[in-house]
């Protein structure tokens, strides 16, 4: 009874009643909250005074976008919910790139919009947007508070959907009026969601099933995704690739999920993987897939995808088994649980002797390759000296295109939550804002936004944030003066009509970043950038970094759209040239 | 191939949104959709009949459906023994002369006149979609000013046994 008498107080303490804005700040410090990044507005202002009063530690970024991105940013190296306010309309809207990118990387979001008021909802009345309608099919689930008495549970519920199952952004749309209103704060309640039970252990079944494929197979391969640095596996998926001697790919997502130097990776698989890791995947009598979701980057034309190969995919989001590629062992798990269960199992290894040493030829014969060329900077090098720089121990951010295929080919990823890209969506204008959620969510780390010319001018107002908080990222230009990768494909598929992808007067960037306030350089040879290199990392401070690199260089290998893995172009044998 | 999907979900404003978007963003085709409440206050059930080709769509089809947080249970009932009803009413154009002969047509079809005006008749017929289907086209003829069908809704059979071998029996 005494007990009882305990709780209840406990309970009755939480119990209190206080305005929407208030209670939301009390949620975010019941969920830990260390970091919001936001812009305030109208519709939110009682929210941000509340924020004011209680000394919340917020960035003020320069454009919504900038503020979603540097959650995700946040969310991918800390492993926790990144956390957003917009205010109402086009608050709301600029934040629809990043919720798309976060959906299609399932990165944990909480995501926080105002609204006008529900008495003027649905009248058109200023900065009304239908936020909940435009966001629906971008978000894991989204909510409109239309009564003050739900806030609470609602605000619960959206952290629990964004960290649980296949992570997910989770949109709350809080009208004014429901900020100002007041009512009882219960934070104590359980979360009860009949309708989502994310389904965590693997059926054993279906691991015997797993385990006895390796035993029998001859050529297995796994393919592993970012559902390996969602589950905090990358231990086990070592452990279990060592136990079994399975040679391991990765893709675009997954890089650093296991270490690039273990004598068992392959490299990335897809578009521009490694000769080895598609020809892998292609001859592999035993595909493993281990959280990640057979994107088209990765698998090609799904017609020549692992045509060999019996299929086994472990996913915590059972839609995305037999979504693309037809699956014999489905296993609906969390990643960590699922290699733990076969690691437990120490199943019969496969007598795969003949192909390990194939695979080991493919990698001594066809590996990466660039033509060095003096007097100029090949982008491939100018990667390699950035990871010899950082030992490999940076977290690198980057856009979509040319440069985000040399950093993924050319810095090595030995260990999990150094990678932030935009993998799904592709996002031009994410590295920038990306960075400095990764920085605030590990203070100590070395920081390398490495962005293309193109996308750097889609964010690049948050240079502000960088000098403000005087975030010592080093900002990586690799200026080719040109949409690198649309240059790329018109080079290759449209006959070199290089429709509106050159930009021959780009603005001095080294003025630009003077203009902020940070130290700007520029190198246009390889001296130069091994020179201004090693000055900006050693310096404690923003630094950026303008490099003119060689502009008609291509990223390859390639496989061109519509063409099996194993029809990659631009693979040169090490002995004899024949590309 | 016509497939019949029913789910429940929780009666919150935009859930049917939430169901049709997904069915837009995926390129799926719904040929009808019903909603209404159940015997649970809060909990609504919803029946849609979509065409897809091939057993993988109809299986991501339900997966996707069962994502949705709002969604408690999704059974795709096409392969059960079920009852599987529409309710149509047609306005027929119905000159006093021919009614007598409109009767007669109808009443195999246990199809009733729900409303009489000078020159027409409203008819309601519940029923197997292709009933439906039939007592429209016999009345087309006539000539028809108006049809109003609610889509399917359906329900599985309480006794599932004999489903397997009686399925075309049961269903008419």
């Amino acid at each position: 009874m005494a007990k009882m008498k305990v709780e209840e107080q406990e309970k009755a303490k939480t119990k209190a009643r206080m305005s929407g804005s208030l209670m939301l700040i009390e949620a975010l410090k019941e969920e830990k909250v260390e970091v919001i990044f936001g812009y305030p507005g109208g519709a939110v202002l009682p929210l941000y005074d509340e924020l004011y009063k209680a000394g919340v530690f917020h960035v003020l970024t320069r454009h919504e976008q900038g503020a979603i991105h540097a959650a995700e940013g946040y969310a991918r190296i800390s492993g926790k919910p990144g956390v957003v306010i917009a205010t109402s309309g086009p608050g709301a809207t600029n934040i629809v790139t990043g919720l798309t990118d976060a959906m299609m990387d399932s990165l944990p979001l909480v995501v926080f919009t105002g609204q006008v008021a529900t008495s003027v909802i649905g009248s058109d009345a200023f900065q009304e947007a239908d936020v909940v309608g435009i966001t629906m099919p971008i978000t894991k689930h989204n909510y409109q508070v239309r009564d003050i008495s739900e806030l609470p549970r609602i605000i619960k519920e959206a952290f629990h959907i964004a960290t649980t199952g296949r992570p997910g952004p989770v949109l709350i749309d809080i009208p004014k009026d429901i900020t100002t209103a007041e009512g009882e704060f219960d934070y104590d309640q359980d979360v009860h969601l009949p309708g989502y039970q994310p389904t965590t252990q693997p059926n054993h079944w279906q691991i015997r099933r797993l385990v006895e494929a390796v035993s029998q197979s001859k050529r297995p391969v796994i393919l592993a995704g970012a559902g390996i640095l969602h589950a905090n596996a990358a231990d086990e998926l070592r452990q279990y690739a060592e136990q079994q001697s399975i040679p391991v790919v990765h893709t675009l997502l997954g890089l650093g999920g296991f270490p690039a130097d273990h004598p068992l990776f392959l490299g990335m698989a897809g578009m521009h993987g490694t000769y080895t890791a598609n020809m892998a995947l292609y001859e592999c009598d035993l595909l493993i897939n281990i959280g990640a979701r057979f994107d088209d980057r990765v698998t090609g034309n799904l017609k020549y995808f692992a045509p060999k190969a019996t299929v086994a995919h472990i996913d915590i989001d059972p839609a995305e088994i037999g979504k693309n590629v037809p699956t014999k062992i489905p296993i609906v798990s969390d990643a960590k649980a699922a290699l733990q269960e076969l690691i437990a199992q120490q199943g019969k290894p496969a007598d795969n002797a003949a192909w390990l040493a194939q695979l080991d030829e493919w990698k001594r014969r066809f590996p990466l390759h660039y033509e060095p060329e003096a007097g100029t900077i090949k982008p491939q090098k100018l990667i390699e000296m950035i990871y010899e720089l950082t030992n490999g121990e940076a977290i690198v951010t980057t856009d979509v295109g040319q440069h985000q295929m040399w950093a993924a080919q050319y810095y090595k990823f030995n260990r999990p939550h150094r990678w932030v890209t935009s993998g799904g969506l592709g996002t031009m204008g994410f590295g920038l804002p990306a960075a400095i959620g990764a920085q605030l969510a590990d203070r100590s780390a070395t920081v390398v936004s490495i962005v293309g010319d193109g996308g750097f001018q889609m964010t690049f107002q948050e240079l502000s944030v960088i000098q403000e908080l005087r975030l010592p990222i080093k900002i990586v230009i690799v200026n080719n003066q040109a949409l690198g990768m649309v240059r790329q494909w018109q080079e290759l598929f449209y006959d070199k009509r290089y429709s509106h992808s050159l930009i021959p007067n780009q603005p001095d960037f080294v003025k630009l970043a003077e203009a902020y306030g940070m130290l700007g350089m520029r190198a246009k040879t390889e001296e130069e950038a091994a020179e201004v290199l090693k000055q900006a990392f050693a310096i404690n401070g923003p630094v950026l970094l303008d490099f003119h690199v060689r502009a008609d260089e291509n990223v390859y290998p390639m496989v061109a759209p519509g063409k099996g893995l194993h029809e990659m172009v631009g693979v040169k044998a090490c002995e004899e040239s024949s590309r | 191939m016509r497939r019949i999907i029913t789910m429940t979900v929780n009666n919150r404003p935009g859930v049917l949104n939430r169901i049709t978007g997904l069915f837009t963003k995926r390129h799926y085709n719904i040929e009808s959709i019903t909603v209404g409440h159940t015997e649970i206050e809060g909990i609504s059930r919803m029946t849609f009949v979509v065409n897809v080709d091939d057993e993988r769509t109809a299986e991501q089809i339900i997966k996707q459906l069962n994502k949705q947080i709002d969604v408690l249970k999704v059974n795709d009932i096409t392969d059960q023994a079920i009852v599987a009803r529409e309710l149509a009413l047609i306005k027929a154009a119905a000159p006093p002369a021919i009614r007598q002969e409109i009767y007669t047509l109808i009443e195999p079809f246990r199809a009733s006149i729900v409303d009489v005006s000078k020159d027409s008749l409203v008819i309601q017929v519940t029923g197997e979609p292709e009933k439906v289907e039939a007592l429209i086209e016999l009345l087309r003829p006539y000539g028809i000013k108006e049809v109003a069908r609610t889509g399917t809704t359906a329900f599985t059979r309480g006794s599932q046994k004999a489903a397997a071998n009686q399925k075309t029996a049961f269903i008419i």
